[in-house]
């Protein structure tokens, strides 16, 4: 097998052991989608809401259940500390491609985190009563364009967020990057709010940046919020932004470790 | 409460000594509530209202909560972290020392970059107040003090009765969080968008209502009398059974060994 996929797969074995905090995660991620469905429905009520009661519901549901998919501060613990403790040294000696390594065994702990979660969130929701259940995509292309668009987005979020883990490389403090990108990212992916509910200005300027491509596009594809027929074209965008990022990071990796000093030994 | 005083005094001083880690540190604990922040002023510039509510009125509900959570995280940190005093050995040295447990406790885990969000709370809270068109009075400040302080100590009792479970667990229970951030999260909002189950959880069971809710109709002139002062004060003694139960988990404690 080759390494990539191996390291890819132990990630995710290993991922799928940790039952326990997955439960508790589910509860309270369960609990967090309620009350923002509530806060998002009592907002829209109050008139001028671009998206329907059920498209909000939706919205929220499918960004809990696949929290790990889409969220800019899941970190690989292990990883960060291997770089700031210097043990990475090691790992650099494997005739492997060290971008390529990081970059399968942040995509296999990803779908690990989402693989245990998103089911149970998934059933629930879908057996609540109507204004918070999760209904199905209005037709097969809405769901067939969702689950492309968060497949993309997957590969787009985390050729982002290994800049963080290449940033440690140059400054040793493995809390500083997230520190700075999470509120952003949070912000301008949707996570915080829908982008609909922002002023139009506002999502002008945010469709420009590569975040929402993450978070915003997936979900309001699903519910058809954004229509399917337009899919092409984001996935598209979405494959242009993976394909200028990947060989950006690569080079800027190989950059850093040739800058980089082992401490000690 | 002396040696309290002296522990953050300890604290501030160790802190400071790493001025990027912590600089740092206060930057996220800032940037974060902001940005949720300015997830909720554009909802309300976009919808005008929150379920009748003004932005101004809904926004001193949140400035409180976060106030209140902001102050209990910077002091209770101790509690909320318990499984791992209580998993390294650390609780056993504390026990032995003849000073009181719950300081030490809330002494060993201060966290000042906590002061973030209580910065970001004050700042919501004085941009609620400019913008209300609510008579002031003596009575009403009070009130107000009196919601975030005893919302704090509501709070607190919430990461006492976590650090109680984990005298079972050792590993520390996480569930508690649905209670702890997401009863942040949702006290940030009038209780009324929530749907009745949730209510009766938050109003009976533990009680946020008490703190902000119910005081605030009092502070907004939405009816209720002046007794609502004294809500806060009810909120309050939540703490005390979280402590009982934590002291009944002191009493029958023996120790992980290491």
């Amino acid at each position: 097998m080759n390494p990539y996929a191996a390291l890819f797969r132990m990630r995710f074995i290993r991922g799928l052991s940790y039952r326990a905090s997955a439960i508790v995660g589910v509860a309270t991620q369960f609990f967090f989608g309620l009350v923002f469905i509530m806060v998002f429905q009592a907002f829209a009520r109050s008139g001028g809401s671009s998206l329907a009661p059920a498209q909000i519901a939706s919205y929220v549901w499918l960004q809990q259940a696949f929290l790990a998919l889409i969220m800019v501060w899941y970190r690989d613990r292990e990883l960060l500390s291997t770089i700031a403790a210097g043990d990475a040294a090691y790992e650099l000696c494997r005739p492997v491609d060290a971008y390529f390594f990081w970059y399968s065994r942040l995509l296999g702990g990803r779908l690990a985190g989402a693989a245990l979660r998103c089911l149970p969130i998934l059933a629930v929701a879908a057996l609540l009563p109507d204004p918070y259940r999760l209904c199905p995509p209005p037709s097969v292309a809405a769901g067939l364009c969702f689950v492309a668009c968060m497949a993309l987005g997957l590969l787009l979020i985390v050729a982002i967020t290994i800049f963080a883990y290449i940033l440690t490389v140059v400054t040793l403090s493995p809390s500083a990057p997230f520190i700075f990108i999470t509120p952003v990212y949070e912000f301008a992916a949707g996570m915080i709010i829908p982008l609909p509910f922002m002023p139009e200005a506002l999502q002008q300027f945010l469709r420009v940046l590569p975040f929402r491509l993450c978070v915003d596009l997936p979900l309001r594809m699903y519910s058809g919020s954004i229509a399917a027929a337009d899919a092409p074209g984001f996935l598209a965008l979405q494959a242009l932004w993976v394909a200028i990022l990947l060989p950006l990071g690569r080079l800027t990796l190989n950059r850093a470790i040739r800058g980089a000093q082992s401490v000690g030994g | 409460m002396r040696l309290l005083l002296r522990y953050l005094r300890i604290v501030a001083r160790g802190q400071l000594r790493y001025r990027s880690t912590f600089y740092l540190n206060l930057f996220g604990q800032i940037a974060l509530p902001l940005s949720a922040l300015a997830g909720v002023s554009l909802l309300f510039a976009r919808f005008g209202n929150l379920a009748g509510w003004t932005a101004h009125e809904a926004l001193l509900c949140y400035g409180v909560t976060n106030c209140a959570f902001a102050l209990s995280e910077l002091m209770a940190r101790g509690f909320d972290s318990f499984s791992s005093i209580l998993s390294n050995g650390e609780f056993d040295r504390v026990l032995v020392r003849p000073r009181s447990l719950v300081s030490q406790v809330l002494g060993a885990r201060l966290d000042l970059s906590r002061f973030g969000r209580l910065v970001v709370g004050f700042v919501v809270l004085g941009w609620a107040v400019s913008g209300l068109s609510v008579e002031w009075s003596f009575l009403k400040a009070v009130t107000v003090f009196l919601m975030v302080a005893c919302g704090a100590l509501l709070f607190a009792g919430i990461f006492v009765l976590g650090a109680a479970f984990a005298f079972v667990t050792t590993d520390g229970l996480e569930l508690i969080n649905v209670f702890t951030d997401g009863g942040r999260e949702m006290a940030q909002y009038p209780m009324t968008i929530y749907e009745r189950p949730m209510r009766f959880i938050f109003t009976y069971l533990i009680p946020f209502a008490c703190v902000n809710y119910l005081p605030l109709m009092f502070v907004l002139d939405k009816g209720s009398s002046p007794f609502a002062v004294l809500f806060p004060l009810i909120g309050a003694l939540f703490v005390v059974p979280c402590l009982a139960v934590w002291k009944a988990g002191v009493r029958r404690y023996v120790s992980t060994g290491s």
